[in-house]
C-alpha cells in the first residue's frame, strides 16, 4: 500500500530500494562522490578494491533506486547523483524536527505548573 | 526550556532533538513515565493522544490513539525495548489499526530518549531512527495537518463572530 512515494515531478520512488541502496557502506560512498561530481564507472572503481564488476553491479542499485543516473560519453559510463530524494528526505524530518520543537513546548508548560 | 540542537541524517534517516527544561531529571522522567501527563504533550492541541495501556517496563505495551478535530481517530502502539528509569527509555513506535492492534505490514520507529543533569535541570536528548523516507513522511503528516487545521480553526471562528483561541 505504501510502497511508492511521488518525488516531486520525477514520478514514483520505490522507497524500498532506496532503503536497501542505502544501507551498504560502498553505495552511499559511491553515492557522496557522485553527487559532488559525476564520474565514469570505470573511475570510481579504482576507489575500492573489488572487481569493476562488484562495483557495476553497486551502480545498478543505486541506479534502480533512482539515486543516481547514467549518461553514456563516449566508451565512458558516466554516473551522476541525484538529490532528490535526499532533499525530500530532509524535508521531511524538517518536518519532524517540528514535532519535537512543539512537543518540548508542551513538557515545558506542564514543568512549569508544578 | 531551551531547544539545544538539532542533527539530521537524511542518508541514515535518523533525527536527534536535544532541549533542556528547568527541572529535574525525576521530574522530567515523569512527563514520560505517567500517562496522565504524557497524553497532555505527545500529541498537538489539535489531535490530542490518550494513552489506554501504559506498560512501563521492558517489553511492556502501550496503546494510544490521536482523536482528531473530526472526531476520528489515529491508532499507536509501543513497545518498551529498554527502561533504566529515570535516566534511558528505548521504544519502538508504530501505526496500529481501528482495533488498537499493530499493522504488520509497517515499520516501528526506534526511539531512544535519555535524561541527563545539565545544571540544575535536566538535558532530553531523542533519537529517533526511521526505516525509510515514507514512514518519515507518514507520520510527520500529523503535523502539518495540525498547523492547516489550526489556521482554518482560527479562520472559521473569526467568520462565525467569536474571538479566535
Amino acid at each position: 500500500m505504501y510502497n511508492h512515494m511521488v518525488v516531486d515531478q520525477r514520478g514514483e520512488v520505490d522507497v524500498d530500494r532506496v532503503f536497501r541502496a542505502l544501507a551498504d557502506a560502498t553505495r552511499r560512498d559511491i553515492l557522496t562522490r557522485v553527487i559532488r561530481a559525476g564520474e565514469s564507472v570505470s573511475g570510481l572503481a579504482r576507489h575500492y578494491p573489488m572487481s569493476f564488476a562488484a562495483v557495476q553491479k553497486h551502480v545498478a542499485v543505486l541506479e534502480q533506486a533512482a539515486l543516481v543516473t547514467k549518461e553514456k560519453r563516449g566508451r565512458e559510463q558516466i554516473v551522476h547523483g541525484d538529490v532528490t530524494v535526499l532533499r525530500t528526505a530532509m524535508r521531511l524530518l524538517d518536518r519532524y524536527e517540528q514535532i519535537w520543537r512543539d512537543r518540548a513546548g508542551r513538557i515545558d508548560q506542564i514543568l512549569r505548573e508544578d | 526550556m531551551a531547544v539545544k540542537d538539532v542533527t539530521k541524517d537524511a542518508q541514515n534517516l535518523t533525527m536527534t532533538f536535544v532541549a533542556e527544561f528547568d527541572a529535574g531529571v525525576e521530574r522530567v522522567w515523569q512527563v514520560w513515565e505517567d500517562p496522565r501527563q504524557l497524553e497532555r504533550w505527545w500529541g498537538p492541541p489539535t489531535w490530542p493522544a490518550t494513552f489506554e495501556r501504559h506498560e512501563f517496563e521492558v517489553g511492556g505495551q502501550v496503546r494510544y490513539y490521536m482523536t482528531g478535530p473530526e472526531g476520528e481517530k489515529a491508532h499507536g502502539w509501543w513497545t518498551i525495548v529498554a527502561i533504566d528509569a529515570p535516566r534511558r527509555l528505548e521504544f519502538d513506535d508504530g501505526f496500529a489499526d481501528q482495533k488498537g492492534e499493530p499493522v504488520d505490514s509497517m515499520e516501528p520507529t526506534r526511539t531512544v530518549v535519555t535524561l541527563e543533569p545539565a545544571g540544575s535541570g535536566t538535558r532530553m536528548t531523542t533519537l529517533t531512527r526511521f526505516v525509510s523516507v515514507e514512514q518519515l513522511d507518514k507520520m510527520s503528516e500529523m503535523g502539518m495537518e495540525e498547523g492547516m487545521r489550526l489556521a482554518m480553526g482560527q479562520i472559521d471562528a473569526i467568520l462565525a463572530g467569536t474571538p479566535a483561541r
